[in-house]
C-alpha cells in the first residue's frame, strides 16, 4: 500500500519505517525529518561539540537510507536510530583513537582550553568538565537519560540491562558529587 | 545540596544548539538522494547516464594523457575545466535544499554505490563510505560558510572524550618533544639534527596569544619560531645553495654562557630562471573546513599565489574528502579564470576518498613532471585526517614513498579546533615539505606568495647539521629547539637518513647555547678521576658539518667550517637571540633563569632593525601580550 501525505503524518514511525524500507522515499523523508532534530542533539550530547555533532548527524543522514534494510521492526524505530547514533559515535571515537594512536591524554589543544575554562568557569565550563571527567561508558549512558529517556529505553539503546543503565547513573552521580567536593575543598 | 544530576541536565539543556537550518536541509537532502539512489541502483537508465558524462570526461583526459606538446595540453585541459565548469553550478543546484533532488546528482559512480556498501554492515558504521557521503553534503552548504560562527566553543571539551589529535609517535620522534637537554660536551662532543624550516608553530603561538590565552608549551617549537624570520645573512657565492654563516654572543639571558649563532642561507636563483611549477593543490573540504577561517581563506590564500605564477607553471586541483578527486585538470597557471572558477567552484561535485585524493594528487603531480621541472602537492586542511588511510604510520609510509618519485609536498594548515599539529608535522617532514599554519590572510601572503619561491622550489634536499664542540673550549652545550629534528650521530654519513630542506631564498638558523670551560655559568662538575682531557689544544670552540644533496641527486655533499673563537657583537641575528628566548620563556624553560619576558622584549627591540614588513614588530605585540597574560 502506497501511502499518502495526511497518513504519513499521522503513521507510526514503524509503519513509515516499513514504507520506507520498501522503497516509499516521501515516507523516508517524512521519518527522517520527524527524528532529525533529536539525532542531532543526541550527536551534540555524545559528542560535545557542534561541529562534531554537525558531522556525525550528516554521517548518520548519509548512511541512513542503506542501514534501514537493518531494520528489522523488533524495536521502536526511536530507540534503533539511538542506537545507530551511538554507535556512529563510538565508530567515530574509534577512528580517532586509532588515528592518534600515540594519544595519552586531552592533548595541546585540551590542556590550552583546560587553562580558559579555569578563567571563565561558568556553567558551561562545569558541564564540560564534569562530562569529560566521566568514563565513556558513563558519559554515553548520561547523554541519553539527561535527554528525558526512561532507563528501559537508554538500555535497549545501548544494547545493555536496565540495571545497568540505573547503576551507571548512580556511578555518574557519585562522579559528579566527588567532583563538587573536590571544587569546594579549592576554594 | 541540589542534585548533581539536575545541574547537569539543566546545563546540558543549555548547552545543547538547535540544528542548523541550512545543514539540515542538506542532511535531509543528502538523505534522499542516497536513498534514491539506493532505490534506483539497479536501474540501468540512469547509471548509464552518469556512465556517459565520466566516460566523456575520462576520453578527454586520455586525450590529455596522450597530448605531448606543450600548447597542446594548455588548450585541452582549458577544455575539461570549462566542462567540469558547464557541470558544476547544475550539480550545486541539484544538491541544495530543500528537499529530495530528483533523478539525483550529477556524482561519480562511487558515491552511488557506497552507501550499498554500508548496508551489509549492521552492528558498526563503515567508516570510509560516510566520509564520502559528507564530502558531498559538505559541499552543499558551502555558500554559506564565511557567515558561519563558532558556535561549537561552549561544549567543546566534551569532545575531548576522543582523543584529541597529539602527536603521533614514531620510534624517533613527536611533535613536542622534551626541550634538549643540556650536553657534556666531554661526553657527547658531537650534536647532530636536520634543518627545519616550518613556521608553523609561531603561527600557532601567535593564534593563541592573539585570542587572549598562552600557548600551550608543547606547542612552542623555538626553531620554527626563530625561522619565521630571515636574517641578514651573506649569501652563497657561486654555485653552492646556500652559505653558513657561524658568529658567537654573548647569550642575552646568562652572562656567562655564549650562544652559537648558525645560520644558513639559501641562494635565490634569479626568478627568471626558475624551473616551472607544477603544483597540485590537495584541498580538504570535509564538513569541518565549513569555516570562514577554513575553506574561504584557503581559496583567497590561493588567489594571492596565483598572480605570482607564471604561464610556463601548472596548477592542477584534487578535492579530498569531497569532489570527483580531480577538480581542475593540469592548466596552465596564465588560465587564471579557469584556475579561480575552478576554485570557488570546490564545494560542489562527487566524491573520492582522502586516501584516493592523495593518490590522485600525487599520481597527477608525476604525471605533469617533465624533465626539469619540480612537482609539488600542497596539502591544504584543517587537520581532521579522516581520509581512509585510518592508519597514520601507512599515510606516512606512502608519502615517503612518493618523496622519492621527486614530489614534494607542503601542508597548509586552517583553523583551529581539530588541528592536528603532530600529523602534519609528520607528513611534511615525511613528504620532503613544509608545514605552516595560515591564519590570516597576511600569513597567506607571508607563506605562499611571498616566499612563493622558496616554499615551492627547493635547492637543497636532506640539509644536515652537525657540530663537533672542542672539549679544551666548551664545558657544556645545549641545542635549543630542534627537538623534532634530532638525529643520530651516525644519521649525518647515511644518505639514506631523511632530513628537512631549503627552499630558494630560505635562510635557516640554529642556536646553542654553550658554556665555556671555567664559566662560573657551568652547571656539572668537572669529573675528578677523568683522564686529562687529550684533545688538541685548538683554540676553536668546534666544527661544523653540513651535508646535503642537490635537488634529485642520491648522494650528498659535505661542507665544513670550524667555529672561530671570540666574540661578536650581535647584529640583525640578534632578534634570533630574543626569539629564542622567548620561546624559552613560553615553554617554562629552566635555563632562563631570572631573565623575564621584558628582557625579551628588550632585546627584540634593540635588534629590530630595519624590518620592512613588520614582522618583527609583530614578534614584539605577542610577547607584550605574553607578558600581560603570564602576570595574570
Amino acid at each position: 500500500m502506497r501511502l499518502t501525505n495526511v497518513m504519513r503524518m499521522k503513521t507510526s514511525d514503524e509503519t513509515l519505517a516499513s514504507a520506507a524500507a520498501a522503497g516509499d522515499a516521501d515516507a523516508f523523508s517524512a521519518l527522517l525529518d520527524r527524528h532529525y532534530d533529536r539525532i542531532f542533539r543526541l550527536a551534540f550530547r555524545l559528542t560535545g561539540t557542534r561541529a562534531e555533532a554537525e558531522d556525525l548527524t550528516q554521517d548518520i543522514c548519509a548512511a541512513l537510507p542503506a542501514r534501514l534494510k537493518a531494520f528489522s521492526g523488533r524495536s521502536r524505530f526511536s530507540t534503533w536510530v539511538y542506537r545507530v547514533t551511538v554507535n556512529a559515535a563510538h565508530d567515530r571515537r574509534r577512528r580517532h583513537a586509532s588515528r592518534d594512536r600515540a594519544s595519552s591524554g586531552w592533548g595541546d589543544w585540551e590542556v590550552e582550553r583546560r587553562a580558559r575554562d579555569a578563567e571563565t568557569g561558568d556553567r558551561i565550563d562545569w558541564l564540560t568538565q564534569a562530562m569529560r571527567a566521566l568514563p565513556d561508558d558513563l558519559r554515553d549512558t548520561l547523554a541519553l537519560v539527561l535527554d528525558d529517556m526512561k532507563h528501559a529505553d537508554a538500555a535497549a539503546v545501548l544494547g545493555v540491562s536496565e540495571g545497568t543503565v540505573s547503576w551507571r547513573v548512580s556511578e555518574a552521580r557519585k562522579h559528579l558529587r566527588a567532583m563538587r567536593a573536590a571544587e569546594e575543598a579549592d576554594q | 545540596m541540589t542534585d548533581e544530576l539536575d545541574d547537569l541536565r539543566q546545563a546540558m539543556d543549555a548547552a545543547t544548539p538547535a540544528p542548523d537550518a541550512r545543514r539540515r536541509a542538506a542532511d535531509l537532502a543528502l538523505a534522499s538522494k542516497n536513498f534514491a539512489a539506493l532505490q534506483g541502483s539497479q536501474d540501468d537508465t540512469r547509471q548509464t547516464s552518469v556512465g556517459t558524462r565520466w566516460g566523456l570526461l575520462n576520453g578527454v583526459k586520455m586525450m590529455l594523457n596522450t597530448m605531448t606538446t606543450r600548447g597542446g595540453l594548455t588548450a585541452t585541459t582549458a577544455l575539461v575545466a570549462a566542462g567540469l565548469l558547464l557541470i558544476l553550478p547544475g550539480d550545486r543546484d541539484l544538491l541544495s535544499p530543500p528537499g529530495p533532488a530528483p533523478g539525483s546528482a550529477i556524482v561519480s559512480d562511487e558515491v552511488l554505490q557506497a552507501p550499498l556498501t554500508l548496508a551489509e554492515d549492521a552492528e558498526t558504521f563503515a567508516a570510509e563510505p560516510m566520509v564520502l557521503q559528507r564530502s558531498i553534503a559538505k559541499t552543499a552548504d558551502l555558500p554559506a560558510a564565511g557567515g558561519r560562527t563558532r558556535i561549537a566553543e561552549p561544549g567543546l571539551s566534551v569532545v575531548r572524550t576522543l582523543p584529541a589529535p597529539v602527536p603521533e609517535a614514531t620510534s624517533e620522534e613527536f611533535a613536542s618533544a622534551e626541550a634538549n637537554p643540556l650536553q657534556i660536551t666531554s661526553e657527547t662532543p658531537v650534536s647532530t639534527f636536520s634543518v627545519d624550516v616550518d613556521t608553523f608553530s609561531y603561527s600557532l603561538v601567535r593564534d593563541s596569544l592573539t585570542n587572549g590565552r598562552l600557548p600551550d608549551p608543547k606547542v612552542v617549537r623555538i626553531e620554527e619560531m626563530v625561522n619565521y624570520f630571515t636574517y641578514d645573512y651573506a649569501a652563497p657565492d657561486g654555485d653552492a645553495p646556500f652559505r653558513p654563516t657561524v658568529s658567537v654572543s654573548q647569550t642575552p639571558w646568562n652572562p656567562d654562557t655564549r650562544l652559537v649563532h648558525i645560520g644558513l642561507q639559501g641562494t635565490l636563483p634569479s626568478v627568471e630562471d626558475r624551473p616551472p611549477l607544477n603544483l597540485v593543490f590537495l584541498i580538504d573540504t570535509s564538513g569541518s573546513m565549513n569555516q570562514s577561517d577554513k575553506l574561504p581563506l584557503l581559496v583567497q590564500s590561493f588567489r594571492l599565489m596565483l598572480g605570482q605564477l607564471r604561464p610556463t607553471d601548472e596548477v592542477s586541483i584534487v578535492a579530498y574528502a569531497g569532489s570527483a578527486g580531480e577538480v581542475l585538470a593540469p592548466t596552465s597557471a596564465s588560465e587564471r579564470d579557469i584556475i579561480l572558477a575552478a576554485l570557488d567552484s570546490l564545494q560542489a561535485g562527487g566524491a573520492t576518498g582522502g586516501e584516493a585524493g592523495l593518490v590522485q594528487a600525487y599520481r597527477t603531480a608525476e604525471s605533469m613532471t617533465d624533465d626539469g621541472e619540480v612537482s609539488r602537492v600542497i596539502l591544504a586542511t584543517d587537520g581532521d585526517f579522516n581520509v581512509g588511510l585510518s592508519d597514520p604510520d601507512a599515510l606516512k609510509d606512502f608519502i615517503a614513498d612518493r618523496r622519492d618519485s621527486g614530489t614534494y609536498l607542503s601542508v597548509l594548515g586552517f583553523g583551529r579546533g581539530n588541528l592536528d599539529d603532530a600529523t602534519m608535522q609528520a607528513l611534511a617532514q615525511n613528504g620532503n615539505g613544509t608545514a605552516a599554519y595560515i591564519d590570516t590572510l597576511a600569513e597567506a601572503q607571508k607563506v605562499l606568495s611571498d616566499q612563493l619561491t622558496g616554499a615551492l622550489f627547493p635547492i637543497a634536499d636532506d640539509v644536515k647539521i652537525q657540530v663537533e664542540f672542542n672539549p679544551a673550549q666548551i664545558a657544556e652545550y645545549r641545542l635549543i629547539g630542534y627537538e623534532t629534528r634530532a638525529l643520530r650521530r651516525e644519521d649525518f654519513n647515511n644518505d639514506a637518513v631523511d632530513a628537512g630542506e631549503i627552499g630558494a631564498g630560505h635562510s635557516v638558523t640554529a642556536l646553542y647555547e654553550v658554556t665555556p670551560v671555567g664559566s662560573p655559568a657551568r652547571l656539572s662538575d668537572p669529573l675528578r678521576y677523568a683522564l686529562p682531557e687529550e684533545t688538541a689544544q685548538s683554540d676553536e670552540l668546534g666544527f661544523l658539518r653540513l651535508r646535503y644533496k642537490a635537488p634529485g641527486e642520491s648522494v650528498s655533499r659535505l661542507i665544513e667550517q670550524p667555529i672561530a673563537p671570540g666574540v661578536d657583537t650581535p647584529g640583525d641575528n640578534g632578534f634570533a637571540a630574543a626569539i629564542a628566548g622567548f620561546g624559552q620563556l613560553l615553554r617554562n624553560s629552566p635555563y632562563t633563569g631570572s631573565w623575564t619576558m621584558q628582557n625579551a622584549i628588550d632585546a627584540a627591540v634593540a635588534t629590530r632593525g630595519e624590518d620592512t614588513f613588520g614582522y618583527r614588530a609583530e614578534a614584539i605585540r605577542l610577547m607584550r601580550l605574553a607578558q600581560s597574560l603570564m602576570q595574570r
